[in-house]
């Protein structure tokens, strides 16, 4: 028998480049931003296209997170999320040209108020088409990736269709609440107050998201369940009861979502789900599927790209997209933040 | 000789062949059939989406790969022969010039494509060919110098295929003439196409890619390299759906992004290839024609059926011609869970 080797511990602290490493999708984002501010010739058209891009970024955070999250969770991608955001749009909507009367008065609250009643409808209504949806058309295709995306494909046919049979084939034309239109100016440049409350929703939901996921219970179990549900549910956890909260919620959140990116553009049609479906899909996977905070700096570095390449070059914005994430894909195959092993 | 010219992958079943061989006899005999501009053109549309759809086939029902980016190569080779016809002249050389551009720009991008997402996992590839695929829809109605933007191109096909050309009298009451000849350039190279995509399921190829498709870790196992099998599928399904594209801008001597890159169609052939049948080429040939069928004639009969129930709310708005999609998701989604195999597994397993 030989001896065991001698145990040398080495106090050596980790090399820069390993201490940077876990940071670098963080610092990418000031990183884009400088570039930003070097490419833009005048300061205060930088300023203005950041906030934008920041607003967008936090918008498509909100549609994007839940998808990643159902995902890591059950290993169920949802081609028809956007089905959510079309919905949540059109009744948050509807909610609010009721409400015309407060959206109308020049008064903050009232239009907060009002703004604030239509994405609770909104979210309350995608919450329960999620679960619907979950029911109907996910659970029976559970662990079959290849028959999860043509029937939520399906399902979003006919979610599209269905807006239409309800709302009409139009587009609907709307006007943001009377106290959100505008800008401020701020250091010669001008920010849409709209945008400014877009940030900072998009803050709120992802500070709340970070505190469920991080110091409750129920924020344990699901990031436990993202990496090895089988080990949660052998821990005695009903993952399937905590994945069906997870789907509703994240429909909800993308009803939310819906009803601000309707907002922002100030036009819904059936459609518009699967065209937010497009930057929600580079979002989820340069950010790495399953991680919401991939999510959320992937989000922010598409807002950001789109707005400066389309303030520099308009017709290269979603190209410029699909290049970020071709970039991103080539230093991190699986993503930014991988949380999900490759199955 | 049958046998050799279907690759040896015979209907194997009754019913199914019969179905197979009227379609088929109906599309080779159309114009005498059915004269009339509409009917002939349906035939065409028919024959050029039972390509399309089987190229789509390749990858979806044999390879176990989701792609939304079929349409891009669809247009990709449209605009192949568009551009070749514009700029060289109404030759036959610019077509063959233009559809073999088209077809290897096509698999090149698949390439592209399928290295970057299919080497890290499958399901990749299903959302960067959707992000692609739009990303590619909107650079085209953007470029308008070179594409024509959102009108898209009109050109001049070779005089031999135009109306105009004539030759002989009548055939059985049908005109003689360059448009009937463009029918059977579509019909031929329709069926050329099908027959090599047949050959090609049924190569050894064609087995490893079933095999992946039912068990990729252990087809690893046994010793083949996945990623390139899926890749070369990729490819060679992308290359057939550009030469699909060439035959269409060929028949409608116009392109545009409407009628070659729409996510419409790219839902269209997803409907179309679920439908008939994932996994047999034959399912292309049923969803094809049923769809195609359906898409112009059954659009009356849901007029004439709202018409009927006039006056009960909500039901004329569902059943109104326009919103026949509907009806088709829910269709496609019983279908994938109940026949997943389509029409074409129901008939073989009926038989």
């Amino acid at each position: 028998m030989t001896a065991a080797p001698e145990h040398a511990p080495k106090m050596a602290q980790a090399s820069f480049a390993e201490r940077i490493g876990p940071w670098m999708p963080v610092l990418l984002v000031p990183v884009l931003c400088v570039l930003g501010f070097m490419a833009i010739p005048n300061t205060s058209s930088w300023l203005t296209l950041t906030v934008s891009g920041l607003a967008m970024g936090m918008m498509i955070f909100i549609m994007a997170s839940g998808l990643t999250l159902v995902f890591g969770l059950m290993d169920v991608i949802n081609f028809g999320h956007g089905a959510f955001v079309s919905v949540g749009a059109f009744v948050g909507i509807s909610v609010l040209l009721v409400m015309g009367h407060m959206t109308e008065a020049p008064s903050l609250m009232l239009n907060l108020l009002a703004l604030l009643v239509a994405v609770v409808g909104a979210m309350i209504a995608t919450g329960a088409m999620g679960y619907a949806f979950e029911k109907v058309i996910v659970m029976p295709v559970y662990g079959h990736h290849l028959k999860q995306i043509l029937v939520t494909m399906g399902g979003l046919i006919v979610v599209e269709q269905l807006i239409i049979v309800l709302w009409g084939p139009e587009e609907i034309y709307i006007n943001r609440p009377e106290a959100l239109k505008g800008a401020i100016t701020f250091a010669g440049a001008a920010l849409e107050k709209y945008r400014l409350v877009a940030v900072a929703v998009g803050l709120i939901v992802f500070g709340a998201m970070r505190y469920v996921l991080r110091r409750t219970k129920i924020g344990l179990i699901v990031r436990a369940g993202v990496q090895n549900g089988e080990m949660v549910e052998a821990l005695g956890y009903r993952l399937r009861l905590v994945f069906v909260g997870v789907f509703i919620a994240g429909s909800a959140l993308a009803g939310l979502g819906g009803v601000m990116w309707g907002l922002y553009q100030e036009v819904i049609t059936a459609h518009m789900g699967n065209q937010a479906m497009i930057l929600i899909f580079i979002v989820v996977i340069i950010g790495g599927l399953g991680s919401v905070e991939g999510c959320f700096i992937g989000a922010l570095l598409v807002g950001l790209m789109q707005n400066y390449v389309a303030f520099l070059e308009p017709k290269a914005a979603l190209i410029s997209n699909i290049g970020l994430m071709v970039a991103i894909l080539m230093w991190r195959p699986m993503g930014m933040i991988p949380v999900v092993k490759a199955k | 000789m049958i046998k050799s010219l279907f690759s040896d992958d015979l209907p194997r079943s009754v019913v199914l062949s019969v179905i197979l061989g009227v379609i088929l006899v109906c599309l080779a005999l159309a114009p005498f059939l059915f004269p009339g501009v509409r009917t002939v053109d349906t035939a065409a549309r028919i024959c050029i989406f039972i390509v399309l759809v089987a190229s789509y086939d390749l990858l979806l029902g044999y390879g176990g790969i989701v792609s939304f980016a079929h349409t891009m190569f669809f247009g990709v080779g449209a605009y192949g022969v568009a551009l070749a016809l514009t700029h060289m002249g109404r030759g036959f050389d610019a077509i063959v010039v233009g559809a073999l551009s088209g077809a290897v720009v096509s698999a090149v991008l698949a390439l592209v494509i399928g290295l970057f997402s299919l080497r890290v996992r499958a399901i990749f590839f299903a959302m960067i060919t959707l992000a692609v695929a739009s990303a590619v829809a909107v650079l085209v109605s953007q470029m308008s110098g070179l594409t024509g933007g959102e009108d898209g191109l009109t050109f001049k096909t070779p005089r031999a295929l135009t109306p105009a050309f004539k030759f002989g009298g009548e055939l059985f009451g049908v005109k003689l003439n360059g448009k009937l000849l463009a029918y059977y350039f579509v019909f031929f190279g329709a069926l050329v196409l099908f027959l090599l995509m047949l050959r090609v399921v049924n190569s050894p190829f064609g087995r490893v890619l079933q095999a992946i498709r039912e068990n990729d870790f252990r087809a690893e196992a046994i010793g083949y390299r996945v990623v390139y099998y899926r890749v070369a599928a990729t490819c060679l399904s992308a290359a057939a759906a550009a030469l699909a594209g060439s035959l269409y801008a060929v028949w409608l001597r116009y392109v545009g992004p409407d009628t070659t890159l729409s996510m419409e169609i790219m839902i269209d052939i997803l409907l179309m290839v679920v439908i008939g049948g994932m996994g047999t080429m034959y399912g292309a040939v049923i969803g094809a024609t049923l769809f195609v069928v359906a898409q112009n004639y059954l659009q009356n009969l849901m007029g004439a059926a709202a018409g009927l129930v006039e006056g009960v709310p909500l039901l004329p708005d569902l059943l109104n011609a326009d919103r026949w999609l509907l009806w088709l998701g829910v269709l496609f989604i019983l279908s994938v869970y109940f026949f997943p195999t389509g029409v074409v597994g129901r008939l073989r397993a009926g038989r």
